[in-house]
């Protein structure tokens, strides 16, 4: 076949159109301001047009000028205008003007630093005893480090140190905070540990299909709590042990120790345990599902203060003479569910989002239901929802100063108590300490949401749909 | 289709699927009507008809995607019933390729073809690794060994979706209508891929309507409309002799146009 552009048709093109460069509001330092700062204002085509354009631009130096003054006004009360020091030890008076005696001018408003340092102890652990605050801060520097380790992608062995962080961690803490050495019977764990054992020999044998087909269907989840038990008590074992360390009463901890204590162990619990309250309200067990369901929706529809009374004062009611456990215990395990519910409907959304054809897949090639769900489903469906994830831990994360009215004080409620000290009392007392919790707690929020943000990416970059 | 270089044909006796008396029902629909059919090993089948005939929910049965109702299926001489033992069996020696590919596209191409070797045959991973970079080269995509399935492709990932299958190195192949998702440019080269595997002796069921390919490798085309077996025939015959009326129109409908 002869070549069309060699026999000069007249409605053959014969020359390429040329590239050319684009025009100045498309690429450049001119195009980016005029597609991000002049977008809403480029458009004078007609009156209407430019009146919109001009009205944009009068609201946007609007909301310049008064965004502007508020941060302004952040910034001189912490900073400019703050009082940083207090070298004679005068306490409230450093912070007071020269109408109430000190000697800031008539007027002066800025944070009173030197009391909130003063307070720091208070506010980071409590009335935890001051000889031992070693074990919180060690434990804080190895849970900083193994998770910064985990979060860096360049670094060696980040599988066993995410392993380590979630099993030899979590007892280590525990052990440290708490000094150990319980009351537990080791001969009791023994028992216990044996019918661990024996729990998860039964779903063993029940996955060989001695124990009959029925019993097959739920040997892995018959397994799973045999599992549960044997670390339960295990760990139960460990924390008998007496290390020598001062047993700490949790009436003593506090501040931003309880915050991070509640949070990080609703956080870590609620996501597993979400992830099976979702599997268990798809599945096509009634029996799961219908236990699923009750679970999640009877959480959901109690508000978390009603929890939090229920745990420390109700129940303690229902309990026999003499079996009283721990106030913080109870209210961590009802933080817990309680996350726990929501995030499985997070979850569940994640699922519903996963094409049927992907468990088709998984299924034709013989993965068993459990490897469709962590090898196939699961890591597509928390991706889709990691935004929700980071949601409900954001959430949690605040919601921890709730522990403060059942009596647990946490770091605002710790922050509430200094400012009955009434050897700081100032006009400027109460607003200073409430900056610096907002601060810590918005640079924990603010960075949850921005490694989310970078996971997002990452995992959005590796698969370009 | 000009090339009659039929594939020689080593068919044995030894019995790969048997049906007897399937029945389906979806809801009150009837999807299929006692279904009865024997396919041997080394058989290539074709299944034709009209949509919603059953075509996909009879082969979609032999690995129990869907569950039948009524009826005896045996694949390998291991029957498909509520023993998940069973299931898990056959579906480690049943391969399948579906219309939309199902790769998985949080996993890469090589991910996707070493889960289920790793998973399931309890592989090595450099073996599996091994393996799939070797059917990935039969299917001539192993450069593409480390992208994920969205830079792929139709033509492609339903290739990779192939050598995926293959590195379970399954005995039987079912084929869920590889070609309709994709684009005619990129249909040639799965099907080329489909006529490679027939070559070498794989026993294959195919829901397809790629009547050329049918002529090509089919031992046996059979037609099915409104959830029963028609008619079934070698393809000559089949194509060039139709008996029943519904075949007839069913064949002037797609060779005509």
């Amino acid at each position: 076949m002869a070549n069309a552009r060699d026999k000069n048709y007249e409605f053959v093109r014969r020359e390429d159109a040329p590239i050319l460069p684009p025009p100045a509001t498309e690429a450049g330092i001119t195009g980016w301001l005029w597609q991000n700062i002049f977008v809403s204002m480029a458009d004078y085509t007609s009156i209407g047009a430019g009146i919109r354009s001009l009205l944009m631009a009068i609201l946007s130096a609007l909301i310049l000028y008064f965004g502007g003054t508020q941060i302004y006004a952040l910034i001189d009360f912490t900073i400019f205008s703050a009082v940083f020091s207090d070298p004679e030890g005068i306490k409230r008076e450093a912070c007071w003007t020269v109408d109430q005696g000190g000697v800031l001018p008539s007027g002066w408003h800025g944070a009173c630093w030197p009391f909130v340092v003063a307070k720091q102890k208070f506010l980071l652990y409590g009335a935890y005893p001051a000889e031992d605050l070693w074990r919180v801060n060690l434990t804080g520097l190895v849970g900083l480090v193994g998770m910064v380790w985990v979060m860096i992608e360049q670094l060696p062995y980040r599988r066993e140190v995410g392993a380590a962080m979630l099993s030899l961690y979590p007892l280590m803490a525990f052990i440290l905070l708490t000094g150990g050495n319980s009351d537990a019977e080791f001969s009791n764990i023994g028992i216990w540990l044996v019918i661990g054992l024996a729990i998860i020999s039964a779903g063993r044998l029940g996955k060989r299909g001695f124990l009959g087909p029925t019993f097959a269907e739920f040997a892995t989840l018959i397994g799973f709590t045999g599992w549960v038990f044997l670390i339960f008590n295990a760990v139960r074992g460990v924390a008998a042990v007496d290390f020598g360390l001062e047993p700490i009463d949790t009436r003593d901890w506090g501040g931003l120790l309880i915050t991070l204590v509640v949070a990080i162990t609703g956080i870590v619990a609620s996501l597993p345990l979400g992830i099976i309250l979702a599997l268990g309200r798809r599945s096509e067990m009634p029996v799961a599902r219908l236990l699923s369901t009750i679970f999640i929706e009877f959480w959901r529809g109690i508000p978390l203060i009603t929890v939090l009374f229920m745990a420390s004062v109700m129940l303690p009611l229902f309990m026999p003479e003499g079996v009283n456990f721990d106030n913080l215990l109870r209210a961590l395990i009802g933080v817990m569910l309680f996350s726990a519910a929501y995030m499985a409907e997070v979850i569940r959304g994640g699922l519903q989002a996963i094409d049927k054809g992907q468990y088709e897949g998984a299924q034709a090639m013989g993965l068993s239901y459990w490897q469709t769900m962590r090898l196939v489903i699961l890591p597509q469906a928390l991706t889709h929802v990691i935004p929700g994830i980071v949601n409900t831990f954001i959430g949690l994360f605040k919601d921890t100063t709730l522990v403060s009215i059942v009596g647990i004080f946490d770091l605002l409620g710790a922050a509430q108590s200094t400012i009955a000290d009434p050897s700081w009392s100032s006009h400027v007392q109460a607003l200073s300490v409430y900056v610096y919790v907002a601060l810590l707690f918005f640079v924990f929020c603010f960075g949850m949401s921005r490694y989310s943000i970078y996971m997002e990416n990452k995992l959005s970059k590796s698969r370009s749909h | 289709m000009a090339s009659k270089a039929k594939t020689k044909t080593v068919i044995s006796d030894e019995v790969m699927i048997s049906m007897e008396n399937v029945n389906k029902w979806y809801g009150t629909f009837h999807v299929l009507r006692d279904i009865n059919l024997t396919v041997h090993k080394g058989e290539r089948i074709v299944i034709c008809g009209p949509s919603g005939s059953g075509k996909s929910t009879l082969i979609r049965c032999l690995n129990r995607l869907e569950e039948h109702q009524d009826g005896t299926i045996n694949v390998q001489g291991i029957e498909i019933n509520n023993d998940l033992k069973n299931i898990d069996e056959i579906r480690r020696d049943v391969g399948m390729v579906f219309q939309h590919f199902n790769l998985f596209p949080h996993l890469t191409i090589l991910e996707n073809c070493t889960l289920a070797p790793i998973w399931v045959r309890k592989m090595p991973k450099a073996e599996a690794e091994e393996i799939a970079m070797e059917y990935l080269t039969r299917v001539k995509i192993p450069e593409q060994a480390l992208k994920y399935p969205g830079q792929l492709s139709g033509g492609q990932q339903q290739r990779v979706a192939i050598a995926r299958s293959l590195c379970m190195e399954p005995k039987l192949m079912l084929f869920d209508e590889p070609t309709s998702a994709l684009d005619p440019e990129m249909i040639k080269e799965v099907l080329d891929t489909m006529v490679e595997l027939a070559e070498d002796g794989m026993s294959m069921i195919c829901v397809t309507h790629e009547m050329g390919f049918a002529r090509k490798v089919a031992n046996r085309v059979i037609f099915m409309d409104e959830g029963q077996i028609v008619e079934q025939n070698e393809p000559e015959a089949f194509f060039n002799n139709p008996q029943s009326d519904r075949t007839k129109l069913f064949l002037s409908q797609i060779l005509d146009h």
